[in-house]
């Protein structure tokens, strides 16, 4: 076999190998988007009750929170990104990250002071690199979050929201996560989560148009209002890190489906390279056979024998 | 027939328990509240402890339910809590090791769980 044949077949089969393992990621990424789903699908009765009560609370009652109500001018902000533990998944820590900064841009532009509180590695790495400040970061359960894993991420930022910010507390909090609209397409987007807009959470409830009753509340309206809230904020971090982490499967299905099918067609032009190589030696070996043989009958032409 | 009034009892990550009841009773932070069907809209905070619902065929339901709300309006009644358990799904022996480690270990809000566990199973 010639030289340049083998070099052919060693990278055909170092590419099948590499097709293997990608298609094998793309279908463990298939199943846990599939699974990631359910979990969403799962939490979301939970989240609408909490936001129906939240809307009762909040139009039901003239109760102030400081939760619900808007500092007159707001100084600082928390800026919670969420980000995955692992990469190979295209684009989507990147998108998730450029909306992070151009989100931190805006608020700094308004003249606010940002803080960075990062879920994931790979968001937490990227900020280390270029040395910015992170407030608090967590990392190791991006893949399948739990519920107690959004309660320890809400816990610091709801302290910080409650905290004077004289005192290192922040006025508002924003969070930017991928949101999962479907297999094909995820967005990262922000959204601020306190001080809560209560027509913003009236708007997102299913029952718009429904006339929300006059509620007895048990002990009294800012008791219901303050035990509320908190519960609100982790829940809707819960969902967001529910959606961020089937989004981060359905992008890796996609960037190793995109993978697989480069592999292919890399295996493809290889192996007509390689044919080409050894058609090429097949007529070399001919072609050098025949000027033998034609050398030969040369050079016993002129002889007498 | 008696009335009846629609209970969902949800926990964060699951729908719990959801169906026809006459009466629920719950623990909230000013004391135990029994609802019936026609009760005024209501919006509590509950206590960490045993729920009981009394099904309309006659059964009963009992769940540990570890904080959360209740909330009632339009004869739907919804238990809101970040875990509630229904007893028939409580490990007994596991609750008793887990409560006697919580003990030990002065863990006083594993303790407070554990016993609401068991405080659960036994009103079942």
């Amino acid at each position: 076999m010639g030289a340049q044949l083998r070099v052919y077949k060693r990278r055909i089969r170092s590419v099948t190998a590499t097709k293997k393992i990608t298609k094998a990621m793309e279908m463990i990424a298939a199943s846990r988007v599939v699974k990631a789903q359910r979990k969403v699908a799962a939490s979301t009765p939970y989240a609408t009750e909490l936001t129906r009560a939240v809307t009762a609370v909040g139009t039901g009652s003239n109760t102030k929170h400081p939760l619900t109500t808007e500092a007159q001018t707001a100084t600082r902000a928390a800026v919670l990104l969420l980000t995955s533990d692992r990469g190979l998944a295209g684009a989507f820590n990147s998108n998730a990250i450029k909306a992070a900064e151009l989100l931190t841009a805006r608020l700094e532009a308004e003249g606010k002071e940002v803080d960075s509180y990062i879920v994931g590695r790979r968001g937490v790495a990227h900020y280390n690199f270029r040395e910015r400040k992170i407030a608090q970061q967590w990392t190791g359960f991006t893949d399948q979050p739990e519920y107690a894993d959004a309660k320890t991420v809400a816990g610091p930022l709801i302290e910080a929201i409650e905290k004077d910010t004289a005192e290192g507390g922040v006025d508002e909090l924003h969070i930017v996560y991928t949101e999962f609209v479907s297999m094909m397409t995820q967005t990262a987007i922000d959204s601020r989560l306190l001080p809560l807009s209560l027509d913003a959470v009236a708007e997102e409830s299913s029952a718009k148009d429904e006339i929300l009753p006059l509620y007895d509340f048990e002990p009294s309206a800012e008791d219901v209002l303050d035990a509320l809230l908190p519960r609100y904020v982790e829940s809707r971090i819960y969902n967001a890190l529910l959606q961020s982490a089937a989004s981060k499967h359905a992008a890796t299905r996609r960037a190793m489906k995109s993978a697989t099918d480069n592999a292919g067609d890399l295996i493809n032009n290889l192996s007509r390279l390689a044919n080409a190589a050894r058609q090429a030696e097949i007529t070399q070996e001919i072609s050098e056979i025949v000027g033998g043989a034609s050398a030969l009958a040369d050079a016993t032409a002129g002889s007498d024998k | 027939m008696a009335a009846e009034l629609h209970v969902e009892l949800v926990a964060a990550d699951r729908s719990v328990w959801s169906g026809e009841a006459t009466l629920v009773v719950a623990r909230t932070t000013s004391g135990d509240i029994g609802v019936m069907p026609g009760h005024q809209p209501l919006l509590g905070v509950l206590e960490s402890g045993p729920v009981t619902i009394r099904t309309s065929d006659g059964g009963t339901v009992v769940a540990a339910v570890h904080g959360g709300f209740i909330s009632f309006a339009d004869n739907k009644l919804s238990l809101l809590a970040e875990i509630a358990e229904l007893s028939d799904e409580i490990d007994v022996q596991r609750a008793e090791r887990a409560f006697e480690r919580a003990k030990s270990e002065a863990d006083a809000s594993a303790e407070r769980r554990a016993d609401v566990r068991l405080r659960a199973v036994a009103a079942r």
